[in-house]
């Protein structure tokens, strides 16, 4: 959705430039831009680099299972966030938890108006913090909560059958550069 | 009304264009906004310079990368000097770097850098740099900006002639300013007549891989050598030295050296000499240099000993090298772009010399010599001189050529560059610099294709330009526009430490390639720990070596017990991270080597030699991370021959295998 947004006003801007400057040189600038999904003014998630690993935003964008979820993070505007140096630990909810929610929640929340509530549902998935698997465990053991970018806290347990946070069961671990994804099949909406 | 709410939404628009309307020279021509220097050198925040500038630290050893147009300090590269930014000289992994015949050598004097080309043409692979002072060639590589190749240059003193590159970079060469006895010996200074040498040296340069290798070393008269250039297109195969001193004095030179009305540029065919070389020719003499190599692989550098050297006596090569008299002390010698002029900037000269490489040849054929020195023929001044600029200035010191048949030479006792044409030999512009004006560089200005938007003019006086700091003022490069028949001054910014020369060369030529991290996987460090459970503490003795890993955000181990009191504790530490611009830093309480800059997935090692009792903590230098300021850990320091065991943990569990 922002996307085409930032493409019109992008294209708007462009047309500007080609009907002022019409030398050689300006038009190499024109070019630039159109190729850069971003252009300058933008933050960290533009910075092109194909060389490091890959940080929490690229892993979420390369993989089908996040689509619902990389949707709601661009239409909150906190992509800059996830290629942070952080560290980050990010509990990542797949396509079919966002269906879980009731009906035309997701519609609503990418309302634009609605952009700091699906922002804080967002950071309500994210720790400012460096918790592998294992280490989440460890804090199960010794009771500990997360803190989240929230603000609000979330419990972790070990069960049986894995671990769980906010009460939903980790299915999956992903090392990323900027720290770790946890994938998991329900929205941690969070409790007032 | 609603005409003029037409012409401001008209105006709004022509503003914001402006405003944004690229870097480029040319908007010189879109009005009167635009011809202000100050939008001649605005990179906006976040857009690009057009050129890097890498410029000699003179003094302090080091070479600064500069962006132009903007005069923006983008990083300081070590070279010759320790520098703690970057711990070069303080790690294990680089003290290597320094080391020489006479031992380890923390800092130098650091003159001409130079880009390496391919058929003529800067390619952007490396800059190599002389250290003046302890004799020595540097490469930097440029795909990580950093110093990865130190090679001595025995028999020298004094290396300011150096260190040019020939139009393939098949040689970087050096040659000696101040000659010394050769060999080496205790003797009377008086008897330096005759007894001292003046060694230029060829140092064949890898292809490849870049690997520096003394080829051959000539051991010409003792004279001053005081600065070069290759030969280009027609005149590729020569290198030409301008010599100073062919008095042969020893003391109160700035009398003594300037009694001759002409000293010489030596004229040297180096491909005459190769082929020599390469068919056995030459002498093999005992010789005691260093050699060090930084492997991008191992993270560390190793010093290798060289002992022998092959020696070329002019007389063994006839044909092969003449004099040119070229007036009054020449310090530059410059070639210019098609090969055919050899420029002598004679100090003391009222005149710029400008020796023809075409007339060099038929005067060589046809013997027009003006007698020899030392076995060297001397060429006839007049049968070789293509021209001269008469009256250009006062103290004449390097020529620059912009590619459209424009050559800069800089006075420095009469403060100006001044712009004049080759071939008519008339002026045509000066500009005054503030002041006293050293080298000055157009980017690829040694090279067969100047890129001539910018020259860049060093001063070596600044006085009132800045806001003063003390007796030490800053010293200075000024940015001129030269895109005009007239030069225009854009930008003064202030260098580090004496800017000697600088050498310019289009940003994209370079930029794609610059490495943003070390494959973790291609680490092989001796001590590298490529995983948190690899880490460990092992006890050799009153050796302890620490293995230990960073990342986002802790150390692992971060609580180190067994240490003891008088015990040389190392620390190798490997930086995890695989994400560009994630170094972390290491210090250590007590530690006189600490402070390690570690990139993403390097290794580094530092010392420590714990000499009080106590629990002592370590932490992370560098802002990595929002956890930043909780990235630290503790060492327990017992008493000598204390039975507390080592053991090396992280959030209260041993590491690995433990």
């Amino acid at each position: 959705m922002k996307k085409i947004n930032l493409t019109t006003t992008l294209l708007a801007v462009l047309a500007i430039f080609t009907i002022a400057c019409n030398g050689g040189e300006k038009k190499q600038v024109i070019e630039n831009s159109e190729t850069d999904e971003v252009s300058v003014g933008y933050g960290q998630s533009a910075v092109k680099d194909t060389v490091s690993a890959a940080n929490v935003l690229q892993v979420a964008k390369s993989l089908d299972d996040f689509k619902t979820l990389v949707t709601a993070v661009e239409a909150a505007g906190v992509e800059d966030a996830l290629v942070n140096a952080g560290p980050l630990t990010v509990f990542a909810p797949v396509n079919a938890a966002f269906d879980k929610l009731p009906a035309g929640t997701v519609e609503n929340l990418l309302k634009p108006e609605n952009k700091s509530q699906l922002a804080m549902i967002l950071k309500n998935h994210v720790a400012p913090a460096n918790y592998p698997d294992t280490q989440l465990s460890k804090e199960a053991k010794k009771g500990r909560k997360l803190y989240m970018a929230s603000g609000k806290y979330l419990v972790v347990e070990e069960k049986e059958d894995g671990i769980y946070v906010g009460g939903t069961k980790i299915l999956k671990t992903v090392q990323v550069s900027n720290g770790w994804i946890h994938v998991i099949d329900n929205v941690l909406v969070p409790t007032e | 009304m609603k005409t003029i709410f037409k012409s401001l939404l008209a105006l709004t628009i022509v503003s914001t264009v402006l405003s944004s309307c690229g870097n480029g020279g040319d908007k010189g021509k879109q009005g009167a906004l635009s011809s202000s220097a100050a939008e001649k050198v605005y990179v906006a925040p976040g857009e690009h310079d057009e050129f890097y500038a890498f410029v000699s630290g003179g003094f302090s050893g080091q070479l600064a990368v500069y962006g132009l147009p903007s005069g923006r300090l983008f990083k300081v590269i070590p070279v010759f000097s320790v520098d703690a930014e970057k711990a070069y000289g303080f790690n294990e992994e680089t003290k290597p770097m320094l080391n020489t015949s006479h031992g380890f050598i923390p800092w130098d004097d650091s003159h001409h850098p130079d880009i390496s080309q391919t058929a003529g043409e800067l390619d952007g692979r490396w800059v190599f740099i002389n250290g003046n002072n302890t004799p020595r060639i540097a490469k930097i590589d440029l795909t990580t900006f950093e110093t990865t190749e130190i090679i001595e240059i025995p028999n020298s003193a004094g290396n300011h002639s150096s260190s040019f590159v020939t139009e393939n970079t098949e040689y970087v060469v050096a040659g000696t300013r101040f000659s010394v006895p050769y060999p080496q010996r205790d003797m009377p200074i008086k008897e330096y007549k005759g007894n001292f040498k003046g060694a230029l040296t060829f140092i064949s340069v890898d292809p490849e891989d870049g690997a520096m290798d003394i080829k051959f070393q000539i051991m010409m008269p003792g004279f001053n050598y005081d600065l070069s250039h290759p030969g280009r297109g027609k005149s590729h195969g020569w290198f030409f030295f301008t010599t100073y001193n062919t008095e042969e004095a020893n003391s109160l030179l700035e009398v003594n050296a300037s009694q001759n009305d002409k000293d010489f540029i030596a004229a040297i065919n180096w491909k005459k000499i190769e082929e020599y070389v390469n068919n056995g020719g030459g002498t093999k003499a005992p010789t005691n240099y260093a050699h060090n190599v930084y492997s991008d692989e191992t993270h560390s550098a190793t010093s290798t000993m060289k002992k022998e050297i092959l020696i070329v006596n002019p007389s063994d090569v006839p044909g092969a090298i003449y004099f040119l008299p070229t007036p009054k002390s020449p310090h530059g010698c410059d070639v210019d772009p098609t090969g055919e002029y050899i420029i002598g900037n004679g100090k003391l000269a009222a005149e710029l010399t400008a020796h023809s490489f075409t007339k060099m040849l038929a005067a060589i054929e046809g013997k027009k010599f003006d007698g020899e020195a030392y076995g060297i023929p001397i060429l006839k001044y007049e049968e070789i001189l293509g021209g001269s600029v008469k009256q250009p200035g006062l103290g004449p010191l390097h020529t620059e050529f912009d590619g459209k048949g424009y050559a800069y030479t800089t006075f420095f006792i009469s403060s100006e560059v001044v712009k004049w044409k080759l071939g008519t030999w008339e002026v045509i512009d000066r500009k005054p610099t503030y002041y006293s004006v050293g080298h000055l560089m157009i980017p690829g200005g040694n090279s067969r294709k100047p890129f001539g938007k910018y020259v860049l003019a060093m001063n070596k006086i600044t006085k009132d330009r800045y806001l003063p700091t003390g007796p030490e003022v800053t010293q200075s490069a000024q940015l001129y526009d030269i895109t005009g028949e007239k030069m225009e001054l854009l930008l003064d910014f202030p260098t580090i430490g004496e800017p000697h020369y600088a050498a310019g060369i289009p940003a994209e030529l370079i930029k794609e390639r610059s490495k943003k991290i070390y494959k973790l996987e291609e680490n092989k460090h001796k001590y590298v720990t490529k995983s948190e459970a690899d880490g460990k503490v092992v006890r050799t003795g009153n050796e302890v070596h620490i293995y230990m890993t960073m990342i986002r955000s802790h150390f692992s181990p971060d609580n180190i017990e067994g240490v003891q009191v008088g015990d040389k504790v190392y620390f190798h530490v490997t930086n995890l991270e695989q994400d560009y611009d994630v170094p972390h830093g290491i210090s250590m309480i007590g530690a006189n080597t600490s402070e390690l800059l570690i990139m993403p997935g390097q290794t580094e090692t530092f010392v420590w030699e714990p000499n009080q009792v106590g629990v002592w903590p370590f932490y992370c230098t560098d802002f990595c991370s929002a956890l930043h300021q909780e990235m630290q850990g503790y060492v327990r320091v017992s008493p000598k021959g204390s039975t507390v065991p080592i053991t090396y943990t992280l959030d209260g569990d041993p590491i690995g295998g433990e």
